[in-house]
């Protein structure tokens, strides 16, 4: 009979995991995951009653087939014999395309529109608030409405320009016109293209041009390498500048790098100007740009343009006077304070708003049904989706297209805040 | 020798002269041009380019406006009226519209001899909200400030008072159930606040409001939420989504700053995915999809689809607004609160809530102002919006091809009600910036 017996363990205790912090959250977040896990059950079940009440599927197969509907806008080759898939695609590149275009201009605006309204010049000013807080307090629908009924209503049709006599006429030099249909500005094709059998004739007493797709890849890529020996030369003057105080003048330099081999590869291939003009009741050649195209742009770049004015007024306004008078102080230029010290801090301040205002931009730009531009939303997730009778898939791929895309821009935000963040020792 | 001196000095003033008016040019109006209009000559040149912008403006937009039409049945008889008066080249606005069609931009379809529901309802609703935003009103106020969304549901949809009662009930149920259960737990209780009422709403709440009614019939005639419009529709689906999704926004930003990981992680998620994708995405989902997620058979209204997943977009929106102000809170208050033995739950409710949500509270109503101006999306699944009644006007054969008419008032309303809201949150920022002094 041993009455050896050990040290008494504390024991564990079921209470515990009600009243003991330390298994308390362990219980809560298992009851949660539980609790979450039944709910996507309960969707699921749902959604698989309903789909097999419905005598429906879940299949992606649909990409996969004929889409038999046309797209009016197409930055890639499509016609209506190709897949759903391919439609899907020309609908994302339709939303970059109008996103981009909508950042850059909204970027130009807002940036113009933020200073001015910093000027001291009183009516400027005023204009400058004025615009923002009439685009800021109004909704953007209303607006898209508005600035295409504008176009479509006040502008003149192709069918005016003709005749001896014509109701309107082409500007700048008979090459772009402007209709109530869309925009024609000129086009540069190629001679001398190197992709040859695609070559046409535009228009009588011309040469064949063609507008390709692979000569402008070379002139983007002749174009970077510009770009790269710009970076160069102006990283060897600084060196120069560390090493003897003196930095030497490199700016034409730098303007011929950008300007002559581009030039020299247009001219190798034979660029041409090639201008729209009249067929029969419509314009052809030149690009085309549609007015829901143009409203949706002008619209989203107004809107967006208002609010990151705002952004470019508060990033300035929160750099200190001190710093710039600090650097006149150090005998700096005006024009050097405001690159070396003014702007890196405003930028701090400007940029991370600015990107998401680029995705609230991208984002609005769902609202292309609005004037019947033809984006994702309108071929994945329209068309698409009335034809193939496929909501969950369509709605879920739409979904996914724009959340991976401010996903990206999320993580472009992230990294941006991380480089630039005041490094504290 | 002091003669000599005497005469180097020629003239010597001996009284003080009589105070000048300063140069012309550095006084009143002349001055004011001077340093505000024409500083340099880029400044003068701009001044001059905006001037003209704004008489450009002014003078094409100014005839068109202020000669309008205000007394017309049609925009036929619109342009007979200007044919007569100012000749048939001029191009005035056709405001009769506005005359013919308030009713149904402000109220939609609503029958007309109840519009003073809509409108005792957001009195009701703004004076519910007056002790929150005011903090010298009479605390009793709050008594209204939490009937007062019942009672707004139960004016704007009518029908019979019983059912908005046995609805409303289920909270008291809930806060009955939480003092009488937490005696013996405090989390027991949350637990069975939060249980009880659900199965209440569940299984008792329909036969207490039929037996009710059938005892006492008291109600007030029903109305279809079609029937719903115009800016009505518009600030019902705003305040509505933004009531709502507070509750859901705040536990959502709790969740978030958790150090619970599932309940962080499911929470970011949430909000990312909410975030992510845009509203007219969501409410094609709850146009086409909702009916798929939903047990086979149930079907109700898009108005009430609508503001669910309104209120679900919006508390992703303010659960980043109230994340914020909870960061921008001093860790200090935290660890106060801690340092006091108070649990997670009694910080939160007593000392760090009480002060993120007062500092997020212009974010909130930023949010509420954007998504008051996205409720114009409505217009794509079918309900009649503002732009949509304006659709709507636009397809009758008497007002077919109006357009400026209709988007000025429209855009001069929103304007007017975005603009006051941003005020009130600037306002609200610089009080908030004085007190933090």
């Amino acid at each position: 009979m041993s009455t050896l017996t050990d040290a008494p363990k504390p024991k564990f205790r079921l209470s515990q995991l009600l009243y003991d912090t330390r298994y308390r959250s362990i219980t809560i977040q298992v009851v949660a995951l539980i609790l979450i896990a039944a709910g996507i059950w309960w969707l699921a079940t749902n959604t698989i009653s309903n789909l097999t009440a419905l005598g429906k599927d879940f299949d992606f197969g649909f990409l996969g087939t004929a889409a038999g509907y046309d797209i009016n806008q197409t930055l890639i080759p499509y016609n209506n014999q190709m897949t759903h898939g391919r439609a899907a695609l020309v609908g994302i590149l339709n939303t970059l395309l109008v996103a981009f275009l909508g950042c850059v201009m909204a970027t130009i605006i807002g940036v113009i529109v933020g200073v001015l309204r910093l000027s001291k010049n009183w009516v400027v000013s005023r204009l400058a608030a004025v615009y923002v807080e009439g685009f800021r307090n109004v909704p953007l629908l209303l607006w898209i409405f508005l600035i295409f009924a504008v176009l479509t209503e006040s502008l003149p049709q192709p069918r005016d320009f003709r005749g001896a006599e014509p109701a309107a006429s082409m500007i700048l030099g008979d090459s772009v016109a402007i209709t109530g249909r869309g925009i024609y500005i000129p086009r540069i094709g190629f001679t001398n293209s190197l992709s040859g059998n695609e070559a046409v004739v535009p228009r009588e007493g011309y040469t064949a041009v063609a507008s390709g797709g692979i000569d402008w890849l070379v002139v983007l890529g002749v174009f970077a390498l510009s770009l790269i020996a710009i970076r160069y030369v102006r990283g060897r003057a600084s060196r120069i500048q560390q090493s003897t105080g003196v930095r030497p003048v490199t700016w034409y330099l730098q303007l011929g790098l950008l300007i002559i081999p581009v030039g020299i590869v247009f001219v190798l291939l034979g660029a041409t100007i090639v201008q729209p003009f009249l067929k029969g009741f419509n314009f052809t050649e030149g690009v085309f740009m549609r007015g829901s195209l143009i409203a949706l742009w002008f619209a989203l770049s107004l809107y967006t343009g208002a609010f990151i004015a705002e952004t470019v007024r508060a990033g300035i306004l929160s750099v200190s006077q001190g710093q710039s008078e600090a650097a006149f102080a150090l005998g700096m230029q005006p024009n050097r304070t405001m690159s070396l010290v003014i702007l890196p801090q405003a930028m701090r301040v400007i940029i991370p708003p600015l990107i998401s205002q680029f995705l609230n931009l991208t984002k609005n730009s769902s609202l292309a049904i609005a004037v019947g531009y033809m984006d994702v939303r309108a071929t994945l997730g329209g068309i698409s989706i009335s034809q193939t009778g496929r909501e969950l898939e369509g709605m879920l791929l739409l979904g996914l297209f724009y959340l991976t895309l401010s996903l990206i821009i999320s993580a472009v935000m992230n990294f941006y805040n991380n480089s630039m963040k005041l490094k504290e020792r | 020798m002091s003669d000599t001196n005497a005469q180097t000095v020629s003239y010597v003033r001996d009284s003080m002269l009589a105070e000048q008016a300063p140069p012309i040019t550095q006084v009143g109006a002349i001055k004011w041009v001077r340093e505000n209009l024409f500083p340099t000559p880029l400044n003068a040149i701009l001044t001059l380019v905006s001037l003209y912008v704004i008489y450009y403006l002014i003078s094409h937009i100014a005839p068109w406006m202020f000669g309008g039409i205000w007394d017309a049945n049609s925009l036929s008889e619109c342009r007979e009226i200007r044919d007569a008066t100012v000749g048939s080249d001029a191009s005035v606005a056709c405001w009769a519209v506005l005359g013919d069609r308030w009713h149904q931009l402000l109220f939609g379809f609503y029958p007309s001899n109840l519009y003073w529901r809509p409108i005792l309802a957001l009195l009701l609703f703004l004076g519910g909200l007056s002790p929150i935003l005011f903090p010298n009103i009479s605390r009793k106020m709050l008594w209204l400030t939490a009937a007062a969304p019942f009672l707004c549901f139960w004016l704007l949809w009518g029908g019979s008072i019983w059912l908005t009662v046995s609805i409303a009930l289920g909270f008291v149920v809930a806060y009955f159930a939480f003092v009488a259960v937490s005696r013996i737990s405090a989390l027991a209780g949350i637990v069975a606040a939060l249980i009880v009422p659900v199965l209440y709403w569940i299984l008792l709440a329909g036969p207490v409001a039929s037996t009710m009614d059938s005892i006492l019939p008291i109600g007030i005639e029903f109305v279809e939420s079609r029937a719903f419009g115009g800016f009505m529709l518009s600030i019902v689906i705003g305040l509505a989504a933004i009531v709502l999704s507070l509750p859901l926004g705040i536990l959502l930003a709790l969740a978030r700053q958790s150090d619970l990981f599932i309940i962080k992680t499911s929470a970011v998620v949430f909000i990312e995915v909410i975030r992510g994708v845009p509203l007219i995405v969501w409410l094609f989902t709850a146009q086409l999809l909702l009916n798929y997620f939903l047990p086979p058979g149930t079907n109700f209204d898009l108005t009430l689809r609508v503001i669910i997943m309104v209120t679900l977009f919006a508390s992703a929106y303010i659960a980043e607004v109230v994340r914020g102000g909870l960061a921008a809170l001093p860790s200090g208050q935290y660890e106060g609160a801690d340092s006091l033995g108070l649990n997670y739950w009694q910080s939160m409710q007593l000392i760090v809530l009480p002060q993120a949500l007062k500092i997020s509270i212009p974010g909130i109503v930023n949010t509420f102002i954007g998504l008051f101006k996205d409720t114009t999306l409505v217009v794509f699944i079918g309900l009649f919006d503002p732009l949509g009644i304006a659709s709507a006007i636009r397809a009758s054969t008497d007002w077919n091809g109006i357009y400026w008419e209709l988007f000025i008032f429209i855009g001069v309303m929103f304007f007017v009600f975005c603009f006051s809201m941003g005020r009130y949150s600037l306002y609200l920022e610089k009080k908030l910036q004085r007190e933090h002094r």
